[in-house]
């Protein structure tokens, strides 16, 4: 038995009173004292959806999987979860983030645990009944069955990246979001990754993803976000050739 | 939330066991510091009076420094604190977690330190254990209860090396008092247990408004 398998209470990490069909960012605005990080930023995610919030760094694409994760909260504006606005959730909020899944450029591991006891830590604190069987079966989908029990630590970074992803969605969350996802994944893990980002789409999560692989993204987005500067520069649906219109967009240079 | 507190104190506890990295700096520390005391103050072998409790003291505020500081350290290094956040449930349970495994950390380390102490300075430290017990112990978790809520805080600050005694020692300064009064009541001749029950009664009602404070705080502090 792992060390992180305690059985866990009873209720499973999903909580239908509080699912969601849609995520509403409505002239959302934040500022770290004078410096704005986002300004009157407006978009609706709805479920079955991936969205790719693009632009070059600093243009405030980690900022805002924050405040979607709940992490910070708008200076200005609303974001609402369905009918939930966060500001008012109040008891509710913990059932919130237990339906949030999020992968963070900073891959939220420890070094010390082994792969299996980080994914068992985490479907424990999710609510997961058997938070044992869950990491195994996260391990499987990730291909690292085999160093379940070896200390991440010792892993590569794509090797890493593949865990922190089961980490994040090891509770099936209705909202994922996913931070630079494709870093340190070879072809292969990022072809399947792409592959496992439809299929969470096809059985209805909402799904937000901020990337600078335009390549990866290109056929994968059902919308993207443009963001420069802290502001939306431009949105398009069902985007194709996203490097020129990220060119166009940004102006001179690109990814 | 009892569940989550259980899963993040056993994380703590697993993760020191293999790397043994904040039991060995602050045993290391606290013995060091403990004998230099000793070196500086023991004279043809008698040590100062009633400085064994001021020294104990010492020596566990400056390791519980070094332990709160490196136990966030190891949070802040792949921001798996931001993923403790994000778990449904209470965020006060991240909390009350981490406070409970810094806690355990540093009862390991006063077990060591205590009857070094009681040797080193001849001091009768252990003739009532029970009492001495409840002294340290509700003055480390007053200590660590404030220290907690600051490392926590202080996690994304670029000088929180710095920043955290500078807060914590001016806060803790009633229950260091406390402690070192309490503990020297535990070396006089004959000990009023009266006035050690005083002391320990204090210091368990700083553990009260310090821990109420830090739950009643720690969600709008690391919500932004």
């Amino acid at each position: 038995m792992n060390a992180f398998d305690t059985g866990g209470p009873a209720e499973a990490g999903h909580d239908a009173a509080l699912d969601f069909d849609d995520v509403i960012v409505d002239d959302v605005s934040r500022h770290f004292g004078r410096r704005r990080a986002l300004s009157r930023i407006s978009f609706t995610v709805a479920r079955g959806e991936i969205v790719g919030l693009l632009g070059p760094n600093g243009a405030g694409k980690s900022t805002m999987l924050s405040l979607l994760a709940t992490l910070m909260r708008p200076t200005s504006g609303r974001i609402r979860f369905g009918a939930l606005d966060v500001e008012t959730a109040g008891e509710r909020a913990p059932r919130l983030r237990g339906r949030i899944g999020v992968l963070g450029h900073d891959l939220f591991l420890y070094p010390e645990l082994s792969a299996r006891e980080n994914l068992a830590f985490f479907a424990g604190l999710y609510n997961i009944r058997d938070a044992n069987r869950a990491a195994l079966a996260a391990l499987q989908r990730a291909g690292l069955a085999d160093r379940a029990d070896d200390q991440v630590g010792s892993f590569s970074r794509g090797m890493r990246q593949r865990v922190a992803l089961e980490r994040a969605l090891i509770h099936d969350p209705r909202l994922a979001l996913l931070d630079e996802p494709f870093t340190g994944l070879d072809d292969a893990s990022a072809a399947a990754l792409v592959e496992r980002l439809k299929v969470l789409r096809d059985s209805g999560a909402i799904i937000v993803v901020a990337t600078h692989d335009l390549d990866l993204a290109e056929g994968l987005l059902d919308r993207a976000v443009f963001l420069r500067d802290g502001r939306v520069a431009h949105t398009a649906a069902r985007p194709e050739a996203l490097r020129s219109t990220y060119r166009a967009v940004m102006g001179k240079g690109g990814a | 939330m009892l569940h989550a507190i259980w899963l993040i104190v056993r994380k703590d506890l697993t993760v020191e066991v293999r790397s043994r990295e904040i039991a060995y700096t602050t045993l290391f520390f606290a013995v060091s510091c403990v004998l230099q005391f000793a070196f500086a103050l023991v004279k043809e072998g008698k040590p100062p009076e009633d400085g064994a409790a001021g020294i104990l003291w010492i020596a566990i505020a400056f390791s519980g420094t070094l332990a709160l500081g490196r136990t966030f350290e190891r949070e802040r290094q792949s921001e798996t604190l931001r993923a403790l956040l994000l778990a449904p449930t209470a965020r006060p349970a991240v909390y009350l977690g981490k406070l409970l495994g810094i806690v355990s950390l540093l009862v390991l380390t006063e077990l060591i330190l205590t009857p070094l102490v009681s040797f080193l300075f001849q001091a009768p430290l252990l003739v009532h254990p029970i009492w001495l017990f409840a002294v340290v112990i509700s003055g480390t978790i007053g200590f660590s209860a404030v220290g907690t809520l600051f490392a926590a805080m202080l996690v994304r600050a670029r000088s929180r090396d710095v920043l955290l005694p500078v807060l914590l020692y001016p806060i803790t300064v009633p229950v260091m008092i406390a402690g070192v009064r309490g503990t020297a009541a535990l070396l006089q001749p004959e000990v009023d247990l009266g006035i050690v029950r005083f002391w320990v009664a204090l210091l368990l009602s700083f553990d009260v408004v310090f821990i109420t404070l830090a739950l009643w705080t720690f969600e709008p502090l690391m919500t932004d």
